[in-house]
């Protein structure tokens, strides 16, 4: 059986742009969420978490009219040369990274708040200015929670659907993800494959989340 | 302009603090009060954890006023807080230089040998702080504290989360800090005991407001300040190992009130020793009264009368013939005090039933 590896090479490259992506933007929006005294972490907290709750073919529905060539990103990116985003990789990794901003701002979010204000007032009088306390102490003293966030980000991305067929297609070698190849060949009654790369994904779930369980744990260990 | 002043006022959800103190530039400013009295607010302030409309100066230094306020990485402030505070993802070592590599080389007073000689803490360079005991963890954490050059020293209450063991453990330590650094330490305590030991200057804090402050004896010796106080009350006095008394195991020593006959102590003689004259522990004659058991008995004058507990009076004697000398209290009962007649001016004989060495 020729194996097309195409799909999954897309796959991990998506869920790795996607997870650098979100630990750039992520971590300065869980900092905020986590220590600021706003009336807008509410709504702003409601907002990340939005991807949670509502239907992917909602998400990847307005995103679709955003990013078109009618809406006001997609004139955008039109003016600088950039054409538009649906349909090609990078539209889908834009796509990913709002679908699976809570999966990594939240545990970043959880972490940062667990650390208290001690270890960096701490900090603070040992000279320490505000940038050298959240990369010196902030950072380090949150790795388990980076950690989590990496992989559920990671592993999300991996396992979207929804988004993908509507703000990607099904293009192969530029959008043809994953689960996607997975609906097709289930459409196509070529159940070997879909099962070759449904069993492939099961482990790879399984093995990502066992290992996560396995680090935290000894993370907090040497902490307590 | 040596020394410290400060002066803050701010509320913090509902409580109010208003409080203005001047320290010494060099030696131990006791911060004491009960727990809701404001001072570790008032320290906190100090360093600029708590943003607070005030003032604060320190050895000519102007660190906070109307116009300028230094963040806190930007005040020469070493801090040691109340519980451990080392950071669990850095060795002891990784602790200690954490502060000390943010020192640029010029400026740094202390030496990385020295501090961690004067605490006793070689040994546990490589170890992880989870694997120290409260004690050690304490002196780690002052001695990070001190790897700044700091110009102001800063503790709260580093003792209270320390069971007696570690306490006694830390304590010759502090009091070394206290011999070998010139600089300012505002110390903050609810313990009295701790602060008669340490302290040289002692502010006394009650609901957010400075009561009283001043030189340690003469503020110990205010019995104005709280009733409930009265079962501590007692006054230290600074004296000098003036001679041994083998063949009786005792030893003399030289206080602004006379001679101080204490069980002998392994001490040289000159050596400075504090004493702590616990109220309750002198009592008041008319007759010098020779013949009785009691060793150490003063020439004083009653400075006055106040009330302590009921049925009690605390007594402020003065020394009859230096005015200079701290004065030390009594508490007898009230009949006792009507039966001798005690009013101001009157002469006495203070016999001191107990002495502790600090």
């Amino acid at each position: 059986m020729d194996f097309d590896w195409t799909p999954v090479w897309l796959t991990l490259q998506l869920a790795s742009a996607t997870t650098l992506i979100l630990l750039v933007v992520g971590t300065p929006i869980a900092w905020w969420l986590a220590r600021t005294g706003s009336w807008l972490k509410q709504p702003i907290g409601a907002v990340v978490a939005l991807p949670l709750v509502l239907p992917p073919t909602v998400l990847g529905f307005y995103l679709l009219l955003l990013l078109g060539p009618d809406g006001p990103v997609g004139e955008l990116t039109r003016a600088l040369g950039l054409g538009t985003l649906p349909f090609t990789f990078a539209g889908l990794v834009v796509a990913s990274v709002f679908y699976s901003l809570p999966f990594v701002v939240q545990p970043l979010q959880n972490a940062f708040e667990a650390l208290g204000e001690r270890p960096l007032e701490v900090a603070a009088t040992l000279r320490a200015s505000p940038w050298d306390r959240f990369m010196t102490v902030a950072v380090p003293l949150a790795r388990p929670g980076f950690l989590t966030a990496a992989v559920l980000g990671f592993a999300h991305t991996v396992g979207e659907f929804g988004v993908v067929l509507m703000i990607g297609g099904n293009i192969p070698g530029e959008t043809r993800v994953l689960s996607v190849a997975i609906y097709d060949h289930v459409e196509m009654l070529e159940y070997g494959k879909a099962h070759a790369l449904s069993a492939g994904m099961v482990g790879f779930a399984f093995v990502v989340l066992y290992l996560l369980y396995l680090a935290n744990q000894r993370l907090g260990r040497r902490r307590s | 302009m040596s020394g410290l002043k400060a002066s803050f006022a701010t509320r913090l959800g509902g409580f109010n603090l208003e409080a203005a103190f001047e320290g010494p530039g060099v030696g131990i400013t006791a911060l004491f009060g009960h727990s809701g009295s404001g001072k570790t607010t008032l320290l906190r302030c100090i360093a600029g954890l708590e943003r607070a409309e005030g003032r604060l100066e320190v050895n000519g230094e102007v660190w906070q006023d109307r116009k300028v306020f230094l963040p806190v990485h930007r005040r020469a402030l070493g801090y040691v807080f109340q519980e451990s505070s080392l950071f669990p993802h850095l060795s002891v070592r990784r602790n200690l230089e954490f502060g000390w590599r943010r020192i640029a080389r010029r400026e740094r007073r202390v030496a990385f040998d020295q501090a961690v000689e004067l605490l006793g803490i070689e040994p546990l360079l490589p170890r992880d702080p989870v694997s120290l005991s409260g004690g050690e963890r304490q002196r780690v954490a002052i001695a990070r504290a001190l790897l700044t050059s700091p110009r102001l020293l800063l503790m709260d209450e580093p003792l209270s989360a320390l069971d007696e063991r570690s306490k006694q453990e830390i304590l010759p330590y502090l009091e070394r800090l206290h011999g070998e650094l010139s600089l300012p330490v505002v110390y903050v305590s609810h313990s009295l005991t701790e602060v008669a030991r340490l302290a040289d200057y002692m502010v006394w804090m009650e609901q957010g407001r400075i009561s009283a402050q001043g030189p340690l004896a003469e503020v110990l010796s205010r019995f104005d300040l709280e009733a409930s106080e009265a079962e501590e009350a007692g006054v230290v006095i600074d004296t000098v190992v003036a001679e041994h008394d083998y063949p009786y195991h005792l030893t003399g020593l030289d206080s602004p009130w006379g001679r101080l006959w204490v069980k002998q102590i392994n001490a040289a003689m000159g050596r400075r020793v504090r004493v702590r004259l616990p109220a309750r522990d002198i009592s008041i004659g008319l007759v010098p009264d020779r013949a009785s058991s009691i060793l150490n008995v003063w020439s004083a004058r009653v400075g006055s009368v106040g009330d302590a507990a009921p049925g009690q009076v605390l007594v402020r004697l003065l020394q009859p013939d230096d005015e200079q000398a701290p004065p030390i209290i009594a508490r007898i009962t009230r009949r006792s005090a009507d039966v001798l007649g005690l009013s101001e001016g009157r002469r006495v004989y203070a016999r001191i039933k107990s002495v502790a060495l600090m």
